[in-house]
């Protein structure tokens, strides 16, 4: 029979700019929270070859074993090919549901295969835990600074964001209780508390032991839940793990959330979150409107490779692999940033945050950066509040040694002339300065 | 035609050009032209000699794209192209360069001082920030020479403030720029062949000013096409618009910014190469005036490549 001749669809209306007003009376509220950024366009010249980007949370994909993704794909071929083409459970495939706690055990948590949903990468099991649990107006706490892409899905749910702030431990839980009895005085009732505690992202700092305990038993007291955000617990270069929130806590007020993308492959898109049974059950029915499942494909690409025996190998390589760019990166900005300038030292992770001198506006330094083919994150993007504008984050996952050393010192090089020329204004212009005539004469002197 | 059509490049404003590139493309191929894509870099003149174009579509913004070094290649590969010319990109780009023409051809602009980082190196140019705000008054803007979008803009109302700002100004590029702070209605004049489009006025929604954020998001700003003017206002405006091309040489495509003013309107930038994406200022002042975007595209480049064509 020959096929009806459907007549070619009509091309899209181009986009007029009457249009457009016509749209802006469309669009939801909480779009106005969503807001690109000047940063995120200026990184549209980041993805350049000739730019060394210290910037992405990239994984080195570079050494998954090819043979290894051959064999699997070919198994998946021959004996599994019908059912991983296919829909599949809410909740993700039985056997990875039972594979996921055996990769936390590896830490020492553990979780019962029944808790575990299944997610598109760790993001969209933020995203669903914020959308089971958050009313436009509710208050969050997160880390300060915080993991940069948490902040668009808590604003996508128009959640009023307040940041603890952190140190070399992590989240003061000082601070924590503080706020949240604060907010009790006021009749507020935080939904939960959002965290990385180890390695974190951005600042490549881990939570230490006595504040993770004081964390687990502040949100018992205060009834509301912690999102324990683990994405690098297993890229640990040095020193000894700590126990997860989820354990400490046993699964009552903790939501764990993990993801495949920085052990496994970030291309896969396959996370996961562990979460106390009636969350877990309004994050499988959010699931369900958002994506009906996960890609059968890939989980059981995913299954097949933990079960390949070659996993346990495959993150030791990539823990030499990071630990070694991690000690390039740690010694160029020894080297190079200026004085004044401090840093954390992460015993693991992806991640090394950086301070300058409070006069350097590192959204600034990112320009002057692009321009000579170096990107970074501006610490601006990990607050909501207007902080971090002298911090930045830095890569060394995606990135070869010498690549950092290089990017490194092209950024050392520009913040010093950017002081330089800073201090030169500030010691030649006859100008009230911040912090008034006893900070300039310091100025002046040193 | 065979058109090459330039989008992209290394400025720091490389996503909005990729944005009026993909539009551009569209309209240029509903218009039968034949259509090369190319991301200027390295492998330009490369690019452009496979491509053996009649005509180049430059839909390029900030450096390399408006400052006339893509324009003065195009010239030496004898290819002619959108916009004005090399000189008046030249001009037009760098905002200190244009108020210098602007002055001298009676074209009213902000008062204002130039900041370079070689003169506050080596001849201690940061002693004068004193005088530059006696004289400019506070609020002052501090703003790079050479970048749209308002990148690098600081308005100052602290003189506390002023290094940081020349520092964040001078961070976009090695000069800059002390402006009087001029408190007026923000208008947007385009150009195209010797005669003024419909104004249009931006009124920023949630920000005080007409920043970055406001300029490439949908909804944050409000456009009024044509803009609500009294007929003398309307015509003072499009006058000077007129002028300020004339001066720099780029009557045949620009746009022109200006702040209207109680006591009349100032000449603020003049951007050769207007942006084309879907909340530019230009298309939205051809469609005012009856001219669709793809009439638009092709009125662009049939000035581009003479009448004869």
């Amino acid at each position: 029979m020959e096929p009806e001749q459907v007549p070619p669809a009509p091309r899209r209306p181009r986009t007029e700019a009457r249009d457009l007003e016509r749209y802006a009376a469309l669009f939801a509220a909480r779009t106005r929270q969503m807001r690109s950024s000047a940063m995120r366009n200026m990184m549209s010249i980041a993805t350049r070859p000739e730019v060394i980007s210290l910037a992405g949370g990239l994984p080195d994909t570079s050494t998954f074993p090819a043979d290894l993704f051959e064999e699997i794909a070919a198994g998946i071929a021959a004996d599994g090919l019908a059912g991983a083409l296919q829909y599949g459970p809410t909740e993700g495939l039985d056997g990875l549901r039972e594979a996921i706690p055996e990769v936390m055990a590896r830490e020492g948590t553990g979780a019962e295969p029944e808790d575990v949903t299944v997610t598109t990468g760790g993001q969209q099991a933020l995203d669903l835990v914020t959308r089971a649990l958050v009313d436009p107006g509710d208050v969050l706490l997160c880390d300060a600074p915080t993991y940069p892409g948490a902040l668009p899905t808590f604003a996508a749910y128009q959640a009023d964001v307040i940041q603890v702030e952190c140190d070399s431990e992590g989240m003061r839980t000082d601070l924590l209780e503080q706020t949240l009895t604060e907010l009790e005085a006021g009749g507020k009732r935080p939904k939960f508390i959002y965290s990385v505690p180890t390695f974190q992202n951005p600042g490549g700092i881990t939570l230490s032991l006595e504040r993770r305990r004081q964390m687990v038993e502040i949100a018992r007291r205060f009834e509301i839940l912690v999102v324990e955000d683990n994405p690098y617990g297993l890229l640990r270069f040095e020193g000894d793990p700590l126990p997860s929130l989820y354990s400490i806590d046993g699964g009552g007020f903790v939501v764990y959330v993990g993801t495949f993308s920085k052990i496994v492959a970030a291309g896969l898109r396959l996370g996961w979150v562990v979460a106390p049974p009636p969350v877990r059950q309004k994050i499988v029915l959010g699931k369900q409107a958002a994506d009906l499942c996960t890609s059968n494909l890939v989980q059981e690409f995913a299954l097949r490779f933990l079960q390949s025996g070659r996993f346990d190998e495959y993150v030791d390589g990539l823990r030499e692999v990071y630990r070694s760019r991690r000690d390039a990166m740690l010694g160029a900005i020894a080297e190079y940033f200026p004085h004044g300038a401090d840093w954390s030292r992460p015993e693991g992770g992806l991640f090394v945050w950086a301070t300058l001198p409070e006069v350097i506006d590192t959204g600034d330094l990112l320009a002057k950066a692009l321009g000579e083919n170096v990107a970074f994150v501006p610490g601006a993007e990990a607050f909501v509040d207007g902080r971090g504008t002298n911090s930045m984050r830095l890569n060394f996952s995606g990135v070869p040694e010498e690549r950092i050393i290089e990017g490194v010192r092209r950024i050392g090089r520009l913040a010093d002339r950017m002081l330089g020329l800073y201090e030169t204004i500030a010691n030649t212009a006859e100008l009230p300065l911040p912090g008034g005539p006893v900070e300039k004469e310091r100025r002046k002197a040193g | 035609m065979k058109v090459a059509l330039l989008s992209g490049g290394i400025s720091l404003e490389r996503s909005v050009s990729l944005q009026s590139g993909r539009r551009v493309a569209d309209s240029l191929r509903q218009l039968g032209h034949e259509v090369a894509r190319i991301d200027p870099g390295p492998g330009l003149v490369t690019d452009l000699t496979e491509a053996g174009p009649e005509v180049a579509f430059i839909a390029l913004h900030g450096r390399d794209g408006e400052d006339g070094t893509v324009q003065a290649l195009l010239e030496l590969s004898g290819v002619p192209f959108t916009g004005p010319g090399v000189a008046s990109c030249r001009l037009s780009s760098d905002k200190g360069l244009a108020k210098h023409v602007f002055g001298m051809e009676g074209v009213p602009t902000p008062a204002w001082f130039p900041v370079t980082e070689a003169a506050i190196r080596d001849y201690g140019a940061a002693a004068g920030l004193p005088a530059a705000i006696d004289r400019l008054g506070l609020p002052l803007v501090a703003k790079p020479a050479s970048q749209g979008s308002a990148l690098g803009l600081t308005v100052v109302t602290d003189p506390a403030d002023l290094p940081a700002a020349v520092v964040t100004a001078l961070s976009y590029g090695a000069s800059a720029l002390l402006e009087e702070w001029v408190d007026g209605r923000e208008l947007a004049v385009s150009v195209i062949g010797g005669e003024p489009l419909p104004i249009v006025e931006a009124i920023p929604t949630e920000r005080p000013t007409y920043d970055f954020e406001a300029r490439y998001e949908i909804g944050a700003t409000r456009f009024e096409t044509p803009a609500r003017l009294s007929e003398a206002d309307r015509s003072q405006v499009e006058q000077v618009a007129l002028a300020a091309c004339d001066a720099l040489g780029c009557l045949d495509l620009a746009r022109v910014d200006m702040l209207l003013a109680d006591d009349g309107p100032r000449v603020i930038e003049v951007d050769p190469v207007p942006g084309l994406t879907e909340t530019s200022l230009l298309p939205q002042a051809a469609e005012a005036a009856g001219l669709s975007f793809d009439a638009l595209v092709e009125r662009i480049l049939g000035l581009a490549t003479g009448p004869d064509t």
